[in-house]
């Protein structure tokens, strides 16, 4: 990254970056720009009194809240899962490894199916959980549920690599120094983890933000406590009200764009104080 | 360098065939055959599957003429929005009135298209009934049980689902029809919603909810989907057909923008018109729709029983003022949901 700016070593410049920007014009900025372009008709006063209802700002409050519980759930999660496949040989590893991007690859909707039907009162998890008061369906605790199960490969992926380029005899240095666990855990093994953690827990965040699938089968979709905000575009967009609708796209947008930026500057600031 | 120019080729030549592919697709009318796109709601896949294996022989011996009819099946609203996003639909059969009317205001319709067919462009109704577990615990047997203390309620939200929508009509009716006011019946909902513990987005997903999940003692659903999920709930589950409920009305239309520049408009007319045949009448019935033909319609008395069906008019001007009274933004079905209420 630090001495990619030499004078062209590698030929094809311009073409791969012609290539690249063509590519993320087409697909990711004229979809946007269409987008703020459909919300833009709207006058400012209508904006305002679509995007800032009570029932739109629980939904907001509910979709940020839930994606940054879940992302952090999966910050502790991935890091264990990590650890265990990178440090530990057991039977079957190869096999628990593939299980983690299966997330990735099955339809979210049947996530959110299975979910539910493992957490109703007669479900296999339910029937035992629901009379201690936990209620795993059709509540705001099912949401993160199924988030957490959306976004757990991230962590796992990104912390992963990192982890297996960590030399042991470091470790066994710190060790041999006097260095307890928890300080080798701490003080040795921590650091350089923090910057993937962190790119991990953007990425699960990001996913969460914007997934609609299998939350609206666990949600219950009730106003003011478990509908999300992607629900309220929906029925927008019902009403055949597509400025109403890609204005709220629009707030989750900007919304999202600056949570991410926040956590890529925090992520910078890591990897400085980490060298 | 060659690895970069290597790479620069497959890149091209994918973008050239994603090209192809997406020109190529959107050809298919001119290779001679000759194709239907018949753009629906959710629950008639099987239905037009039956009356497209019958059809298509009939305009062979009629005309000579090889025919193929797809089926697009989603949500009536998203459906219809798809069609004025460009789906090259030549008829759309949809759930609510609005939805093709919505079509229609884009100017993909013509402005007469409810004369252009016999009926008013309706060959078969359906209507909105209960499903109640057996036995019928709770003692469901018309709209006023359900507002019964403890009972609660399955239904999608009206908002995102069609059938969400006439379960919400039905209920607004059944009190204005059983002689009472504006009022009366907003309480009557008012209390309704608030016994309903998840609002599905989909008329499915509330199936799912009710039959397979166990929530919920009675579920508000089309006369259709009542009927196979009672055949699919083993003996679990009964229907209770309420003293009175709404006509829902699933209108049919050719969408002549899209049959005039592909050249599909004999044939697309051909296909509805032979909807209000005998023989598309009864695999109508069969699939527990109403046919509009009363006669065919009483043959189908032990699955399709007499009911007092009352049209939209009971709960509003019409299907255009539905939407603004009841289903928009603020209006009537936000006020039942209060930020405090919960």
């Amino acid at each position: 990254m630090s001495s990619a700016i030499n004078r062209r070593v590698l030929p094809g410049f311009s073409l791969s970056l012609g290539y690249t920007l063509f590519y993320l014009s087409l697909l990711v900025l004229l979809p946007l720009a269409a987008c703020f372009l459909k919300a833009a008709s709207l006058s400012l006063g209508q904006f305002w009194a679509t995007v800032w209802t009570e029932r739109a700002r629980s939904a907001y409050a509910l979709t940020v809240g839930a994606s940054f519980v879940a992302a952090l759930a999966n910050v502790f999660l991935g890091l264990l899962i990590a650890w265990v496949l990178v440090r530990y040989e057991f039977p079957c590893k190869r096999l628990f490894d593939a299980l983690v991007d299966l997330p990735f690859a099955l339809p979210t909707a049947v996530a959110g199916l299975v979910y539910s039907s493992l957490y109703v009162p007669s479900g296999w998890l339910g029937q035992f959980l629901v009379p201690l008061g936990i209620e795993g369906a059709y509540s705001r605790l099912g949401i993160v549920l199924v988030l957490v199960f959306t976004g757990l490969p991230f962590v796992v992926r990104t912390v992963q690599p990192v982890l297996d380029g960590l030399d042991a005899e470091v470790e066994e240095a710190a060790a041999s120094l006097g260095a307890t666990r928890w300080q080798i855990f701490r003080r040795v093994l921590l650091p350089p983890l923090v910057p993937a953690l962190l790119t991990g827990f953007a990425l699960a965040l990001a996913r969460a933000l914007g997934e609609y699938g299998s939350v609206i089968f666990i949600a219950g979709n009730m106003p003011y406590r478990t509908e999300i905000a992607p629900v309220l575009i929906v029925a927008r967009l019902e009403e055949f009200a597509y400025s109403e609708a890609t204005a709220l796209a629009v707030v989750l947008l900007t919304g999202s764009f600056l949570l991410l930026g926040l956590v890529n500057l925090l992520e910078r600031w890591s990897k400085r104080h980490g060298d | 360098m060659a690895k970069a120019i290597a790479l620069s080729f497959a890149i091209l030549t994918v973008m050239a065939g994603t090209f192809w592919l997406i020109i190529a697709g959107n050809r298919g009318g001119d290779s001679g055959a000759l194709e239907l796109l018949n753009v629906s709601y959710d629950p008639t896949r099987e239905l037009w599957r039956d009356l497209n294996a019958r059809f298509i022989p009939h305009y062979r011996q009629q005309t000579g003429k090889e025919l193929t009819i797809k089926q697009s099946h989603g949500g009536s609203s998203s459906q219809a929005r798809a069609v004025i996003d460009g789906l090259e639909a030549d008829v759309v059969t949809l759930a609510l009135w609005s939805d093709t009317d919505a079509i229609c205001k884009k100017g993909l319709i013509d402005s007469a298209w409810q004369d252009r067919l016999p009926d008013h462009s309706l060959p078969y109704y359906s209507t909105i009934v209960f499903v109640v577990r057996k036995g019928n615990p709770r003692q469901i047997k018309d709209w006023p049980d359900l507002v019964k203390p403890g009972v609660s309620i399955i239904t999608p939200n009206p908002k995102t689902s069609g059938n969400g929508k006439l379960s919400f009509l039905a209920a607004w009716g059944a009190v204005r029809e059983g002689g009472g006011a504006e009022d009366d019946a907003r309480a009557f909902v008012t209390k309704l919603y608030q016994q309903i513990p998840v609002l599905d987005t989909g008329a499915r997903g509330s199936t799912v909810t009710f039959a397979q999940r166990d929530i919920g003692d009675v579920h508000l659903t089309w006369e259709n989907e009542a009927h196979l999920e009672v055949a699919e709930g083993k003996g679990e589950l009964e229907i209770v057909y309420p003293s009175r409920s709404i006509r829902a009305e699933p209108y049919v239309a050719l969408v002549d923008a899209n049959v005039r520049r592909k050249g599909t408009q004999q044939a697309a007319e051909a296909y509805l018109n032979f909807l209000y045949t005998d023989e598309a009448q009864e695999i109508i019935g069969k699939h527990h729709y109403r046919p509009i033909n009363p006669a065919i319609q009483r043959k189908f008395a032990a699955t399709l029983p007499p009911i007092a069906l009352f049209p939209v008019t009971v709960t509003a001007r019409g299907w255009d003022d539905v939407q603004p009274k009841f289903f928009a933004d603020g209006a009537l079905f936000d006020q039942i949901y209060t930020p405090k209420g919960n």
